[in-house]
This record gives C-alpha cells, sequence and structure tokens, in this order.
C-alpha cells in the first residue's frame, strides 16, 4: 500500500518538474521563469522526497528524504528572492507585456540609487 | 537603498544571556538534525556531531533566535501547526494554477510587480511571510521594505495593481496567522 502511495506521489512530483521546466522554456523573462523554476521545481522535488519516504518509511533513507524535504523548502525561496532582486537591481527590466512594476517607481522616487548599496 | 538589511533593527529584550540561550538552542537543533541525517547511530557519527553542533552554535548562534522569550509561549507553536497544512494547500493549488497557465497554448499570463503591506514587525516573520509567499505559485517576492511594512512581490497573472487589492489577494491568508506565530 505504502508502496503504491509513494509511486503516486514520485509520479505527481515529475510532473510538477516537467511543467517547471516547460515554463523555464515557455515564459518570457528572467522573473516568470524564477516563478517556474523555483515553485514548480519545489514542489515536484518535494513530492519525489514524499515519495521516497514513504516507500522506504522510518529507514535512514527515508529519514534523510524528510530532512531534504525541509532543507528545500527553506532554501529554495531564498535563493529565488536573492536573483530576482540582484536581477532587478542590475537593470533587467520586466518583458514588454508586464502590467505594473511599482519597485521601479519606488526605487525611482527615492533618488534612483537603484545600483549602489549604502 | 537600506532595503532588506535591519541588521541592527528591533531586537528587544537582547542582552548577554540571550546569546547564550540562542546557542544553546542551536546546538540542540544541530544535534537532533544531525541525528536524522545519520540515523542509525553509529559511534563515528556520535563521535562527529557534538563537536560539529558546537562549531555552528559557537560560529552562528548568536543570531539564530533574538527573542527566546518568544519560544516558550504554546498558542504559537499551535498556530504554527494551523498555518502549515493551510500553506501546503495554497502551494498544491497555486501550482496548479501556474501549471495550466504554462501549459495553455497561448500562454495567458500578465507579469507585473506590486507592492504589498504588511503588518509583521518582526524579522523571522518578515521571512517566513516572504517565503511563504515566494512559494505560493504565481507570486515571488523581489524585495522587503521593513521600515516602511512593504513588500514588493513579482506577480505572474496580476489581478490588482493597487496596494490594498494585492494585498487582500496574496498576504492576507498568511499574515492572519503569522502575527499571532511571530509578534
Amino acid at each position: 500500500m505504502n508502496e503504491i502511495l509513494g509511486m503516486a506521489s514520485i509520479v505527481v512530483g515529475l510532473a510538477f518538474e516537467l511543467f517547471g521546466c516547460l515554463g523555464l522554456v515557455r515564459l518570457p523573462d528572467v522573473y516568470n521563469r524564477l516563478q517556474a523554476a523555483t515553485k514548480c521545481v519545489t514542489l515536484g522535488t518535494c513530492g519525489i522526497m514524499f515519495g521516497v519516504f514513504l516507500t522506504f518509511g522510518p529507514t535512514a533513507a527515508g529519514l534523510k528524504a524528510l530532512l531534504c524535504i525541509f532543507f528545500v523548502v527553506l532554501t529554495a525561496p531564498v535563493s529565488a528572492h536573492a536573483i530576482a532582486r540582484a536581477a532587478h537591481r542590475s537593470g533587467v527590466r520586466l518583458c514588454p507585456g508586464s502590467v505594473v512594476d511599482r519597485y521601479e517607481e519606488d526605487m525611482a522616487a527615492r533618488g534612483g540609487d537603484s545600483g549602489s548599496a549604502g | 537603498m537600506r532595503f532588506a538589511r535591519g541588521g541592527g533593527r528591533g531586537a528587544p529584550g537582547v542582552s548577554a544571556g540571550g546569546g547564550m540561550k540562542s546557542r544553546l538552542i542551536l546546538f540542540v537543533l544541530g544535534l537532533a538534525v544531525w541525528a536524522v541525517l545519520t540515523w542509525p547511530p553509529t559511534a563515528r557519527a556520535c563521535l562527529f556531531g557534538p563537536p560539529a553542533s558546537l562549531l555552528a552554535a559557537l560560529l552562528a548562534g548568536e543570531m539564530f533566535v533574538r527573542r527566546p522569550y518568544a519560544l516558550k509561549d504554546p498558542m504559537r507553536y499551535a498556530y504554527f501547526a494551523l498555518y502549515l497544512p493551510l500553506f501546503v494547500w495554497e502551494c498544491v493549488k497555486g501550482n496548479i494554477h501556474v501549471a495550466r497557465l504554462i501549459c495553455h497554448p497561448d500562454l495567458p499570463i500578465n507579469p507585473g510587480i506590486v507592492k504589498v503591506r504588511t503588518r509583521l514587525k518582526s524579522e523571522t516573520g518578515l521571512a517566513f511571510l516572504d517565503c511563504s509567499i515566494t512559494l505560493t505559485p504565481g507570486t515571488m517576492t523581489v524585495d522587503t521594505d521593513p521600515d516602511g511594512g512593504f513588500i514588493y512581490v513579482h506577480w505572474i497573472d496580476v489581478k490588482a495593481v493597487d496596494v490594498d487589492g494585492a494585498t487582500r489577494r496574496i498576504v492576507d491568508i498568511f499574515e492572519r496567522i503569522l502575527v499571532r506565530i511571530f509578534e
């Protein structure tokens, strides 16, 4: 029973990984691509890890998989955040179809010193 | 710009004893993670675990917990237990939404960076909110302005351009609970 559930979880995880990669290819700019790359892939990886945990149970491999989920969830958003912020600060524009960029507006209002820290 | 730094900000109640307590908590947590990582306990693992945790605690322990007294409140843990399933549900729901957008032949996205307001003040609370927003698909935190209480969020499918509307759609659902956990 656990093995079947584990397999199902791994399949769902793989599907989300696939969507993430598709998004990476299809979406227009760095921010949209980051969205696909961090989230679909995070959920996909978590799904695969959880499937491993269900299959192996609370053994050495299963517990390591759970720990991996914890650390992936902890680190993936931070790295996405860092890349997005760095991209915006180094002047990467949003794709032409974008509707609004409040960050740009506020940066300009503060004197446009977006390149320098401090 | 002073965005997303706030190193010396806040942190009331930090005393000489606070740093020690924080180190101790990190040491115990480090040991726990080590135990899970090397699960069937072997002599070698038991030999290297404690010194490694001690080193981590000495190097980084000071900045780990800024308000040790907040850890004693059981209600915070209860709300955290409530928060986890909500977060997982939102995450799955949003992932399906984004997967649908990606697979749609016309790619019907409507991206932009909106500004939202937050009531959270503590660094941990803000970090949790940022990461929750980022992990909920469709939205991704670009920068935080802790002094003004604003977060800049990249939204793949913008539904509200104004601050209030965006706040209601992105932040409120998490913030209601996070306020009780981290403030």
